[in-house]
């Protein structure tokens, strides 16, 4: 099959399948789908600057948090409806990562990941003290879902199965976007800076402008996961903004495979499975099992499940036609680069 | 005293007290830096289960003080245990990831976090505990007029003891210069007969009886519990950063600055106090990444 045509029936099927989970799923579980939805949008967000850009970030709940409590304000004092709410943590959050990611683009490696993480407890500090504004402590409580109003028709936003589609609409468009991006030139020249940042800066490409302008999209659409996560839980707290936060999506990246675009997304449907099993079992010992899991991952399994499981596909590839798979040592043995075609 | 009554009239005795505050804040955070950057320094690891360590240190603190009564012997045997899981920690684990990209670094060692946190809970359970100040030291003693707790002033003073010991360890010992030979080169030091795996493993045991020091140390002023490590990890990075990843006297320079920003801080700007010691540390590492004594890489 052509690659657009394989694409537009991975799209439609996808479509397909995130309409029918209301109508299979129960009340719960569609709880937990669209907590999955939101922490895939987050997760790819944050994989377009690790995965694709080659910088890991240590502090992306920074964005996470800003679009959470942007929201959650926009929504608590009734600026906006719920799509102005979106729109304005998103943008808060763009506009923090430009803020943050001009000091940050500078720096490698661990240096990088420590200033990006000394940026986000900043603010989780500031959102911890700064009562008036933040709640402190407790953060911002009881954040409504104003009913969205459409072509002159009124959807209510309580039930969370209304709620659910709405999710399900955003994050898909936002994935598409963010696939755009992953598959245009300038995503191409992103995985050339990540593979070999000299050499890019000498064939041309602007190092740091390109690094910032993963930077602020990686931040704006970690904030959209954000606002869209405080309607959902109706709070925004210190929480979101909690250094642990910004571990999860680098564990769940990982987990699922870095080089592959939907690699995050099955690192946080495993995650999250994995610790709903687990607790239903164990009840309170589900960490042991992750840490576990976590620590089996870097020793025996780099790749993630994405990239295993690509890895297999492509020596299966490779058994069929015999020309050689071009290999990218620098993370993982054995898994197609990827986008290498 | 409120607090804008000191700002008003910084009295002597009140400055004071700032300071020896300051001086604890500090001692706490320098011992739990320099396992870290000593670790880093020789590994190239950045540990993050090392607050998770110091957190198990101080519950096994708790258990022993608990069932024998004695400070001093959780004091002696803490350590050593904690020496132990440090050893084998570098052996299993740590070894095997020297070569890999620092992610996966960083991942394994948040791995074993969360293994120490459920361990903890499964032998401890959720409760809080505490930690008994041991009786000799217990009471408060005069310090320019003002009453100021007398175990503080011993902590102090001990990891100022610890401090000066480490240095001359390091810098005055056969043992020390060959863990220093060990972290500047790898290949060199090995060529020169030097044992380097054997160093690595005991510099991650060291690291970690530092930690584990520190638990027993620390015990006394904090409540222990399961998010113990949260708070302390991010800040013992601050100052490591500070002061320059993988340099001891580093440690020392970033745990005061830190440690009397900490205790100033509710001065100087006292609705933000906490973001203070970040935006230090994000100041330092823009203009000066490798810290303020961090060797020049590259």
């Amino acid at each position: 099959m052509p690659p657009a045509r394989r694409a537009a029936l991975g799209l439609f099927l996808s479509a397909g399948a995130l309409a029918l989970v209301p109508l299979l799923a129960s009340p719960f579980r569609l709880l937990f789908v669209t907590e999955i939805l939101i922490f895939s949008l987050y997760a790819l967000a944050f994989n377009l600057l690790f995965g694709i850009t080659g910088l890991l970030s240590f502090g992306h709940s920074a964005y996470y948090g800003v679009g959470g409590y942007v929201a959650a304000l926009a929504l608590i004092h009734g600026w906006t409806g719920l799509p102005g709410a979106l729109i304005l943590g998103m943008g808060a959050a763009a506009l923090t990562g430009l803020l943050i990611g001009y000091f940050c683009v500078r720096l490698d490696e661990i240096y990088f990941a420590m200033l990006t993480l000394a940026f986000s407890q900043m603010l989780f500090a500031i959102a911890w003290q700064w009562t008036e504004v933040t709640g402190g402590s407790d953060g911002i409580l009881g954040v409504p879902r104003p009913p969205l109003r459409l072509f002159g028709a009124t959807v209510d936003l309580e039930s969370p199965a209304a709620f659910y589609g709405l999710v399900a609409v955003v994050v898909f468009g936002a994935v598409l976007v963010l696939w755009t991006v992953v598959t245009s030139p300038f995503g191409e020249a992103l995985r050339a800076i990540r593979e070999n940042p000299e050499r890019a800066a000498f064939i041309g490409i602007p190092l740091r402008r390109y690094r910032l302008a993963a930077f602020v999209l990686s931040a704006a659409f970690a904030g959209l996961a954000g606002a869209l996560v405080a309607p959902f839980g109706r709070t925004a707290s210190p929480e979101l903004l909690f250094w642990t936060k910004s571990a999860e999506p680098v564990l769940m990246s990982l987990l699922g495979g870095i080089k592959v675009f939907l690699g995050p997304l099955v690192g946080v449907v495993v995650y999250l499975w994995l610790r709903d099993l687990i607790s239903s079992y164990l009840v309170d010992y589900w960490m042991l099992v992750m840490g576990g899991v976590v620590i089996a991952l870097v020793l025996f399994f780099r790749g993630g499940i994405a990239g295993a499981a690509q890895g297999w596909w492509a020596a299966r590839l490779r058994r069929v036609a015999t020309d050689g798979v071009p290999r990218d040592e620098r993370l993982d043995e054995g898994v197609r680069p990827y986008g290498g075609r | 005293m409120s607090i804008a009554e000191d700002i008003a009239m910084m009295r002597a005795d009140s400055f004071v007290a700032y300071v020896l505050n300051g001086l604890v804040q500090a001692s706490c955070l320098f011992l739990l830096a320099s396992g870290l950057t000593l670790i880093f320094g020789v590994l190239r690891i950045l540990n993050f289960a090392h607050a998770a360590l110091f957190m198990l240190a101080a519950y096994l603190a708790a258990q022993v003080i608990t069932s024998t009564g004695s400070f001093w012997l959780a004091l002696v045997l803490v350590p050593a245990v904690m020496a132990l899981v440090g050893a084998a920690l570098e052996r299993a684990l740590l070894r095997r990831v020297y070569d890999v990209p620092v992610p996966y670094q960083l991942l394994l060692t948040f791995g074993v976090i969360l293994v120490i946190k459920d361990l903890i809970k499964l032998t401890w359970g959720t409760a809080s505990r505490t930690i008994a100040e041991p009786p000799a030291l217990r009471g408060a003693t005069s310090v320019l007029g003002r009453d100021y707790p007398l175990y503080n002033l011993f902590y102090i003073a001990i990891i100022a003891v610890v401090a000066v010991g480490l240095w001359v360890f390091l810098h005055h010992t056969q043992f020390g210069k060959r863990i220093q030979a060990a972290a500047a080169d790898r290949e060199m030091a090995s060529a020169m007969g030097i044992n380097v795996p054997g160093i690595y493993t005991a510099v991650c045991a060291a690291g970690t009886a530092l930690a584990a020091l520190l638990g027993v140390f620390h015990g006394p002023m904090m409540n222990i519990h399961l998010d113990v490590d949260h708070q302390y990890i991010v800040e013992a990075f601050a100052v490591v950063v500070i002061g320059g990843l993988g340099s001891v006297p580093g440690a020392l320079v970033g745990s005061l600055l830190v440690g009397m920003l900490d205790s100033f801080g509710i001065l100087l700007i006292p609705r933000f106090q906490m973001a203070f010691i970040y935006m230090v540390m994000a100041a330092v590492l823009i203009v000066r990444p490798q810290g303020l004594f961090g060797p020049r890489e590259g």
